[in-house]
């Protein structure tokens, strides 16, 4: 019998915190610059420069660690991690090794009904690097140091994954914390959310660890998923043909589906980390720690109990809408405008949900504005359009975030409400249809649905479908 | 008038009162220059066009009444390790050969604002690493008093040209000794104050831990005026501190009274090792000192034997991590001919650093080295506490300590390069002062038989440079201001020839060094 293994994964996650300038200098962190124009003799390592920490950093640091129930280090320090690579302009990066500001949390995640604590062991501060550019054609290496000091957090978990959708519900469940504390956006595709996968498998019921490897370059959920399975599979392959899984560093390549190794454990570098003697320690009191937690928003679960209550919202609706905080912002503000959260909930988990698939978007990504949808809502409720008019607006809305007043003005969507029109409209087509009008009388009742069609059609749309089943109802008595 | 001999105070009187301007004050040192630099070699780059015109702009202000401090028109030299905007600043070291800075280190800027004329940039050890100013990629800086001698490092530029009166006053920095030990070398006064006085935002880093500014001049009270002008608390420097007590007042502690002021003299720097004839000169200054009334005592400040090992295992790693940045890739010296990134570094690293600085980066690098980290740079960060705690145990019964600032005057050219276990012990007295972040300050006591420079140190405790201040003046009133014989003679017109043929000797000297004269450069000569 083939022996069964269980998969053990560790993840390490980075985070790019949503300051407005870098972590040591007061560069713009945004996203997207011409190269090199984010820069300063700070974050490009000029000869003298010194770093000087920006307290939003620790801050938003903070607020992470107390929302995934870490202890908060009270004198935090910065130290130098040591490596000569290009993009990294000191040839050192600022991080923290030996009092990283906080250390062993936890989250709870859910994958199908069963609840299960992710241990975080520590979290630390940490600036990121410039990027390189490589020419082929020229044999040239160019950098762009705008990146270079923008403030990144990593989140080293335990051990305690066991399946790719543990790895799913964990990085969901840090990804919707840290986007509702405002900390950061987590776009994976963009790199503000990185994560590194280490993984290991042993043998099912033993306690020793496998040897593990870490994987990276994984950007987005189903490269996580795709690159857990492969990896997975390799090591079960090695190990059952009586090889060796060797301590390794190996990147991703979604497009192939495959992994390659990029280092050994033996040619791991010894970054000769050292407390940073340009920074002071950070020392936080109690009272900066209370402040910080007054400061927290409220959280997903809150958030989801409230809407059930509040709103009487169902269990499964109040999920999708927590989901992500654009999503409960988008809600909640609409809701405010239009007060008919039910019909707005409608409106976002159907359709805008349906888009966004369609789309392949993120709800962070939405362009609409609460306004718009509240007018939508308004507009079905006061009977001014009628539903399929409503669909058709709301994706005009969706896509290109469309007045919907305005819109059904300028196309001539409302519903029309004049009856001696709509007479007229009927007895044409009773008309011009006399065999549904016979099948109608003999008793097929489908055949009022082709007359209401032909209606409909010959008013574009604007007829309430309702009225109309009901006035032809009246004329083939 | 002679102008170059006049101490900075007094120039920038005479400047105030329009006996005289900031431009022919540029004028007469750039003339001193001329006369000097050949035999002493104290600069790097020398701006003359450019300090002429600042000149210009500051005797304006001056007029118009809006630049009225001490300093104002005053020209001072600038050790080669902090930043001057559009100026090369090199370290001393082929890897910055053509380096200019994109903005001015923060002291310089305080010293800017308050007037000062900058002249030029002076010679060091390469990086600061070494005590006599012979690592320096551009040839070594000779001691004004005799030109056989070393000036002492690693601000031997700065140190030397003061002492020749190139300049009124110079800025250095001061890691481990590099201001007290060669101002006591040259015969000059300089002082190291506590760590986070002055910013070090612009000083180019060697031990980042231990690292101050801190000025060079010709007397006391030309020094407590120049810390006054830098010290700063610099939000660009995280490590900079609000002043303490007296604020930023430190001549208004320049009091010719020291009664009453306990002054400890620790018994372990007088044993072995300590030359017999500074012994004594240290010894007999303390005396005057008591004759005015200090009460001054002997007692045991311990753990002297560690500090050399703890500061070159600190220094060293910090140096390792702080001089990684010269890569070849952003500024600085690249190799010509390199294959690949790997190579690129390499070689870059190889060609454009010295002997010293290689030996000190591959000692960082090597305490920091997992499995070596505990037993070397922990190790070290605890002797520094202790060191500290010894400090401080002393300040709570004296007011300041007495010690010699080198175990030596001034040895020759080329005594020390090639032990440099040696050189590193000749800075006993003055390392632990970093190790501690105490202020320090070491003035002239005295010559000895070989009519060099004997230089005595006060130290302080944290932030009480204004006890360190009074005790130097204090002293410094009992004696008369010994210039070395190379300025005398410049000085006198009859004895020029002299000056010329001595020059002359030295130049001959020199071509066996890496770096003749002309490597002395000049902003006239352009952009190399």
């Amino acid at each position: 019998m083939a022996k069964q293994y269980e998969t053990v994964i560790g993840l390490e996650v980075h985070v790019e915190l949503a300051t407005k300038t870098k972590i040591f200098c007061s560069c713009s962190t945004e996203f997207g610059g011409a190269p090199n124009t984010h820069t300063c003799p700070v974050c490009t390592g000029m000869p003298g420069s010194l770093p000087v920490l920006n307290k939003q950093v620790v801050e938003y640091a903070m607020a992470i660690g107390l929302a995934t129930n870490c202890e908060i280090t009270r004198v935090c320090k910065f130290d130098r991690k040591n490596y000569f690579y290009p993009d990294n302009p000191q040839n050192y990066q600022i991080s923290q090794l030996y009092l990283p500001i906080a250390r062993n949390g936890y989250v709870e995640i859910q994958t199908g009904e069963v609840k299960k604590k992710i241990r975080i062991h520590e979290m630390h501060m940490e600036e990121d690097a410039g990027k390189l550019i490589h020419d082929e054609w020229d044999d040239t290496s160019l950098v762009d140091y705008n990146r270079s000091g923008v403030p990144l957090v990593e989140i080293v978990s335990e051990p305690d994954m066991r399946s790719a959708d543990e790895v799913i519900a964990y990085l969901e469940k840090l990804r919707t914390i840290i986007q509702y504390l405002g900390a950061s956006d987590c776009k994976l595709q963009e790199g503000s959310m990185r994560a590194d996968v280490n993984l290991s498998v042993r043998e099912a019921g033993t306690t020793e660890f496998g040897t593990r490897t870490e994987m990276k370059n994984l950007n987005s959920f189903k490269a996580i998923a795709r690159a857990i399975e492969g990896e997975r599979a390799r090591q079960i392959e090695l190990l059952s043909e009586g090889k060796k899984v060797i301590q390794e560093t190996r990147r991703w390549d979604d497009n192939k589906e495959s992994s390659y190794a990029m280092r050994s454990k033996e040619d791991a570098q010894d970054y000769r980390y050292f407390p940073e003697p340009d920074l002071v320690p950070v020392i936080i009191g109690d009272e900066w720690i209370q402040k910080i937690k007054k400061l927290q928003p409220e959280m997903r679960d809150e958030k989801l109990e409230r809407y059930k209550k509040e709103f009487d919202i169902p269990q499964y609706d109040a999920e999708i809408l927590t989901a992500s905080k654009a999503m409960a912002d988008l809600f909640e503000a609409a809701s405010a405008i239009c007060r008919n959260p039910k019909k707005v909930s409608n409106w976002l988990m159907v359709e805008t949900m349906r888009l966004l698939k369609e789309h392949d978007m993120e709800p962070e990504e939405i362009i609409f504005t609460p306004e718009h949808l509240a007018q939508l809502v308004q507009l079905t409720e006061n009977g001014i359009i009628n539903s399929s008019v409503a669909k058709e607006v709301f994706e005009k809305i969706f896509t290109e975030n469309a007045d919907p007043a305005e819109y059904v003005e300028k196309h001539g969507l409302k519903t029309v409400n004049d009856e001696g029109e709509l007479l007229k409209v009927l007895q044409k087509v009773i008309a011009g249809n006399p065999q549904a009008v016979v099948d109608y009388k003999g008793g097929k009742e489908k055949a009022l649905g082709a007359l209401v069609g032909q209606t409909m059609k010959a008013m574009k749309g604007k007829a309430d479908p309702g009225m109309v089943n009901k006035k032809l109802r009246e004329l083939l008595k | 008038m002679d102008i170059t001999s006049m101490t900075a105070v007094e120039l920038g009187k005479r400047i105030q009162a329009g006996e005289l301007s900031a431009v022919e004050a540029v004028k007469a040192s750039l003339a001193q220059i001329d006369k000097v630099e050949t035999s002493v070699h104290g600069f790097v780059t020398v701006d003359r066009e450019g300090a002429l015109r600042r000149a210009e702009e500051v005797q304006k202000k001056i007029d118009n009444e809006t630049l009225t401090g001490p300093l104002a028109g005053v020209p001072a030299a600038i050790k080669d390790n902090l930043c001057t905007k559009d100026m090369p600043t090199t370290c001393s070291s082929r890897i910055l050969e053509n380096f200019k800075p994109t903005f001015t280190a923060e002291a310089v800027k305080n010293l800017e604002k308050a007037g000062v004329v900058v002249i030029g940039k002076t010679n060091m050890d390469e990086f600061a690493m070494g005590s006599t100013t012979e690592t320096s990629y551009f040839g070594v800086t000779r001691n004004p008093w005799n030109t056989d001698h070393v000036p002492g490092g690693s601000s031997g530029g700065s140190c030397a040209a003061v002492a020749a009166e190139e300049c009124a006053f110079a800025l250095g920095s001061d890691t481990g000794g590099s201001i007290r030990q060669p101002s006591s070398f040259c015969g000059v006064v300089g002082i190291k104050p506590t760590y986070g006085t002055v910013s070090r935002y612009g000083l180019i880093a060697y031990g980042s831990s231990l690292d101050q500014v801190g000025p060079v001049a010709r007397d006391v009270t030309d020094c407590a005026v120049i810390l006054e002008a830098i010290a700063s608390h610099d939000p660009k420097d995280s490590t900079s501190m609000p002043p303490g007590a007296g604020g930023y007042d430190f001549t208004g502690a320049l009091v010719d009274d020291v009664k009453g002021m306990r002054i400890g003299i620790p018994q372990d720097y007088f044993i072995e090792g300590l030359d017999q004839e500074v012994k004594e000169h240290i010894l007999s200054a303390a005396k005057v000192l008591e004759e005015k009334g200090a009460i001054v005592e002997e007692f045991d400040l311990s753990l002297v034997q560690y500090a050399i090992p703890a500061y070159y295992v600190i220094a060293s790693a910090e140096a390792s991590s702080n001089l990684s940045r010269f890569d070849g890739v952003k500024y600085g010296y690249r190799t010509p001919d390199y294959e690949g990134l790997h190579n690129m570094y390499k070689k870059s690293r190889s060609e454009g650093f010295g002997a010293e600085v290689k030996r000190r980066i591959m000692l960082g690098s090597f305490v920091l080295s997992s499995g070596y980290y505990d037993a070397y740079y922990l190790k070290a960060l605890k002797t520094k506490a202790l060191i500290k705690q010894a400090f401080d145990r002393a300040f709570e019964k004296y007011d300041v300590i007495l010690a010699p600032a080198a175990p030596t005057t001034a040895p020759k050219l080329g005594a020390s390069l090639n032990d440099p276990l040696k050189m590193y012990l000749g800075d006993i007295y003055t390392i632990s002062v970093n190790l501690a972040g105490l202020p320090g300050i070491s003035i002239p006591v005295g010559t000895d038989s070989k009519g060099l420079p004997v230089g005595m140190q006060i130290i302080g405790s944290c932030f009480d440079e204004a006890k360190l201040f009074r005790a130097a003046y204090a002293y410094e009133q009992t004696r008369a201001y010994e210039r070395p014989e190379l300025v005398k003679a410049s000085k006198e017109t009859a004895s020029e020839e002299t000056v010329s043929a001595k020059a002359e000797k030295a130049a001959s000297e020199m071509k066996t060094n890496k770096l003749s004269d002309e490597a002395v450069r000049t902003m006239e000569g352009g952009d190399r």
